[in-house]
């Protein structure tokens, strides 16, 4: 039976029903008349007998339907007649809708990419990566790396891996690339296959530097070899040494870290081509980045740890002198662990739960429109009830219209979060690591979308329920327009003021929380870092890449330094080998001159570690708070000597002046003393508390990894270009990297960027929705109550007066919503902390903030609505009905 | 399911049970085909008033048996030279006709059984 033709027969159907009743009706008539009756009589007693009409001639084409689809379509169709009759409405509800769900959807993107999404290796559920000590350090030995792996008995094969940055040239353009140095086991314990040509593994290792192999990611094959397949065998140049292409890893797989793109994998044994000294065989260098593998078939997480715990134990004993506090413990490795895992965790779960709040505040907003609309439809609902309908149908028919409205926003927000999780994907935050979010929308952010839709049309839909379901039809109709605010009397709570309350509070909490935000950002940013960045230029190379190995670095490192200072308007030049907040930085254990036995536990403290040149005090603004810096004369030759910081000095000798002329021990024993005590500050991350820092001078310790500083007021692109030429001019092959101090802090600033932009938007999004809320309910009553304002400003009120009686309630019940919303943000402070650094919701300028931008909304939402309410003609209005 | 309704004025009336109304259109259809008008005067007739039926409640049945084609219709004109919307009981609708019959005097007889016990001869 196709649709079309039985359309068509249906009509007929209809219209031969339709006949038949008014034949029908006729003949009764007739024989009234023939019993005696006038015309008039005989029709309107066929009419009674006959019965409804309308109600008869509908049930009977119900017979030839589909009732419930029939009459759901209906729905539609009208909803969508009366949506479109009032335009103004329709476009601001879904608007609304569209920009809450997009946000909730955005949020529940970037989660479900994160950390719903299991890692796409196979059998992920049984990966994990091994943390050690309480402070959850994923770092290792490599001697140690390898007790753990012949020594436990849990794991389906252990295996490591560390990042680390080459300069790799492939025959044109040399560059720098970024990508893993594995173990040999580390392509069959991932339980992956080649794309093309082989993997490289235990059996291709024969000892240090003996696996000159190199294994490309697809994506990197895909845009540096353009899909070429015969780079299998190919010889590429890795910092100068002959590596050969073995294969390239599957499409989907770039390692383990979710937001790391690597070009290519190494084998770790080779570590001295890679990164200049090997570190392999010393127990006491932990320069693995990560430990994991699958635990083997039925194991459950905690045995494992028992067992690393046991191997552990093992190592504590046998090697007392590098190891200490060897217990262990499990975590996933797609966010890194316990590095970022629980802060990112806990930074989108705020993020989800605030913008669940945006969606809430939305629904409410929306549900105090149905609600007016629905009581201006009142006459309406009733005629419909009287005429016969039933309340359900009616209540089907609000349901359908919120419905329409929700899914409509709906879709409209998901395309926008689409869009706006594509931007975010290919967005590399930190220009010189290969960093993606890779956030792409999969099938759980539309179920998501559409749920949500779907929840918050049945949320505001059922607003104007209770009052559809009251409506008498009789009371209605005889006390026209009038008769519906009769029932409010202006002095019961109703559901549109509890939605307005609701409303208003939740967007003073997203106000409260943007605020509190911007102000830990501001705080942030003028604490006290230990260092100046502005003026000043950093210039990263690592000369190891370009092959300098030995004496010859710190020559070079000398003759940059002078070559640099020859250039006009800088003022100082220090280079250090890893500068502070930049991401890296390595650290020591450090003894008083009294310890004899030098084994961890002992240690005095816990040192970051910086080896500079003598001028670097200078280049980077770092305060000397006694003492001296180094000089020139501070060489190999010369006796050890080190600047501290104050914590350092304090903690070690008591106080700074103290620490001067005085004796340490490092961990290789070296007596060393302090010359210079330098101001404190943040070296790894800017929520870290104080630490003791040591400065070296690179004569005495030589470093491979140089970041130069250049102070100068000149302007950075020109300072930049003349930096490079003159670099250049030394050695052409120096890889480069130039930046301004600035631009180098975003590793460190980047989380505080993200947050603040985040709850800046979401805050925004809050002042708006209160904004529309607090006007539409504003506009409603001052419209509703034109008369009786025309009635006070014609019985004398006072502008005062009759501002007063019109917005009096709105204005009230915004001063009740921000009082609550204020305390609910103040409540939520835990949350906040977390996300920002430095958030103190009790900061007088927070509260003061949020007062003033509720107060400010406030008088601009009422502003129309007031012009409005002042300027009512009472005479026009009482002679109108 | 709608039943035929009573007017306003008679609340104490009952509700005929579903299906009793096809039962006694198709009945008289059986009798005599007619259009609408013509089968309500037929019913009120034949009840001798006890029955008041709605007019226009007739319709919706009517369109069911069309659609289950127990009965067919047709225009034409009437007696009276109206034009009217015969309707005729077709093979189907007698079958069907038979069975309700059937199983309505079974009800019946087991509800008129309940309310006069004296009658209840063993059986």
């Amino acid at each position: 039976m196709g649709l079309i033709p039985s359309f068509f027969r249906r009509r007929k159907i209809y219209d031969e029903l339709s006949e038949e009743m008014r034949l029908h009706l006729e003949e009764r008539a007739d024989q009234l008349m023939a019993e005696g009756m006038s015309r008039g009589q005989a029709e309107q007693e066929a009419r009674r007998a006959f019965g409804n009409r309308t109600v008869i001639e509908e049930r009977s084409r119900e017979v030839w339907q589909w009732p419930t689809l029939e009459s759901i379509w209906a729905d539609l169709r009208l909803a969508v007649r009366q949506l479109r009759r009032s335009p103004g409405f329709t476009i601001a509800a879904v608007l609304t809708l569209a920009l809450a769900i997009g946000a909730n959807a955005v949020v529940f993107g970037v989660l479900n990419a994160l950390i719903l999404r299991p890692l796409n290796v196979p059998n992920a559920e049984s990966l994990y990566t091994v943390e050690r000590g309480v402070f959850k350090d994923q770092s290792t030995s490599y001697p140690d790396y390898l007790d753990l792996r012949d020594r436990n008995r849990t794991f389906d094969g252990l295996t490591a891996y560390i990042l680390t940055e080459v300069g790799l040239d492939t025959g044109k353009n040399p560059s720098q690339n970024w990508g893993y140095e594995v173990t040999g086991n580390y392509f069959d314990a991932m339980q992956i296959q080649p794309y093309l040509g082989r993997f490289f593994h235990v059996a291709d290792e024969h000892g240090p530097n003996s696996a000159p192999y190199l294994v490309l990611t697809y994506a990197y094959w895909h845009s540096h070899f353009q899909d070429d397949r015969s780079v299998v065998g190919r010889v590429v140049q890795v910092n100068k040494h002959p590596f050969t292409i073995l294969g390239v890893a599957p499409p989907e797989f770039n390692g383990t870290l979710l937001f790391f793109y690597p070009d290519f994998f190494v084998p770790m044994v080779d570590q001295e081509l890679t990164e200049g000294p090997s570190v392999l065989n010393d127990r006491s260098q932990r320069d693995i980045f990560m430990v994991l593998g699958h635990v083997k078939p039925g194991v459950t997480p905690a045995q494992a740890i028992g067992d690393l715990n046991s191997v552990g134990a093992y190592l504590e004993k046998t090697y007392p002198k590098d190891d200490a506090n060897m217990t262990y413990s499990l975590a996933r490795p797609g966010l890194a662990g316990d590095m970022l895992g629980p802060g990112v965790k806990g930074f989108l779960t705020g993020m989800m739960l605030l913008s669940g709040l945006i969606l809430l505040a939305a629904c409410a907003n929306l549900g105090g429109l149905f609600a007016a609309r629905a009581a201006d439809r009142s006459r309406e609902v009733a005629l419909r009830l009287a005429l016969g309908s039933s309340r359900k149908r009616i209540l089907r028919g609000v349901f359908t219209e919120a419905l329409l409205i929700s899914i409509v926003g709906g879709a409209v927000g998901l395309l926008g979060s689409v869009a706006l999780l594509r931007q975010l994907s290919v967005w590399q935050p930190i220009p010189e690591y290969p960093m993606h979010v890779a956030v792409n929308p999969d099938g759980h952010v539309y179920l998501a979308a559409l749920l949500l839709a779907l929840a918050s049309g049945f949320l505001f839909g059922a607003v104007p329920v209770r009052q559809v379901l009251r409506t008498n039809p009789y009371e209605v109709v005889k006390a026209g327009s009038t008769g519906i605010l009769a029932g409010n009397g202006g002095r019961r709570i109703t559901v549109r003021d509890v939605l307005l309350v609701v409303q208003i509070a939740l967007c003073a909490v997203l106000v409260t929380s943007s605020l509190v935000a911007v102000r830990g950002l501001e705080r942030s940013m003028h604490s006290k870092f230990g260092f100046d960045p502005h003026n000043a230029m950093l210039v990263d190379t690592t000369l190891s890449m370009a092959g300098y190995t030995g004496d010859r670095v710190q020559a070079m490192q000398r003759r940059m330094i002078d070559a640099l200072q020859t250039i006009p308007g800088v003022k100082s030049v220090g280079f250090v080998s890893q500068i502070p907040l930049g991401g890296g930085g390595s650290t020591e254990d450090v003894f008083t001159d009294q310890t004899t036995d030098l084994k961890t536990k002992n240690a005095a403290a816990n040192t970051v570690v910086f080896e500079i040149s003598p001028d670097y005090f200078h280049a980077a603004s770092t305060s000397l708070l006694a003492g001296r810096s180094f000089s020139w004369a501070d060489d190999k030759n010369s006796p050890p000597v080190a600047v501290v910081n104050e914590v350092f000095a304090r903690r070690i000798f008591g106080s700074v002046p103290n620490a001067l002329g005085k004796f340490y021990k490092t961990e290789d024993g070296t007596r060393v003393q302090v010359v210079g005590v330098a101001e404190d500050g943040k070296y790894y991350q800017l929520t870290e508390d104080l630490r003791p820092a040591m400065f070296l001078p690179f004569l005495q310790k030589p470093t491979g990894m140089t970041t130069l500083v250049v102070r100068s007021e000149r302007d950075p692109q020109q300072l930049a270009s003349e930096i490079r030429s003159t670099l250049r001019g030394l050695d052409d092959s120096l890889p480069l990297n130039i930046q301004t101090w600035t631009q180098g802090l975003d590793i460190a600033l980047f989380p505080s960027h993200i947050a603040t932009v985040s709850l800046g938007v979401l805050g925004c999004m809050g002042a708006m929705l209160a904004l529309t809320g607090i006007f539409g309910m504003a506009a409603y009553s001052v419209s509703k109550r034109l008369r009786e304002l025309g009635i006070r400003i014609a019985l004398g009120a006072q502008r005062g007066e009759v501002l007063q009686a019109a917005l009096g309630r709105p204005l009230k019940l915004l001063a009740l919503g921000s009082v609550a919303g204020l305390l609910l943000g103040i409540l939520a402070s835990r949350v906040l902390a977390y996300i920002v650094y430095e958030a103190s919701p009790r900061d007088p300028l927070v509260l003061g903030g949020v007062v003033l931008a509720m107060l400010l909304l406030g008088l601009v939402a009422t502003w129309i609505p007031a012009q409005r309410a002042l300027s009512v003609n009472p005479l026009l209005l009482l002679r109108e009905d | 399911m709608p039943v035929a309704k009573r007017p306003m004025t008679n609340p104490t009336a009952r509700d005929l049970f579903p299906g009793a109304l096809e039962m006694m259109i198709l009945e008289s259809l059986r009798r005599q085909p007619a259009h609408g008008y013509a089968l309500v005067q037929h019913i009120q007739m034949r009840s001798r008033n006890l029955l008041q039926v709605e007019e226009g409640s007739l319709y919706p049945a009517l369109q069911r048996l069309l659609k289950a084609k127990l009965v067919k219709a047709e225009w034409g004109v009437s007696a009276t030279n109206r034009k009217v919307r015969t309707y005729q009981i077709t093979a189907a609708g007698l079958r069907h006709l038979e069975r309700e019959i059937s199983s309505f005097e079974r009800m019946f007889e087991g509800i008129a059984l309940v309310l006069n016990p004296g009658d209840a001869a063993t059986n």
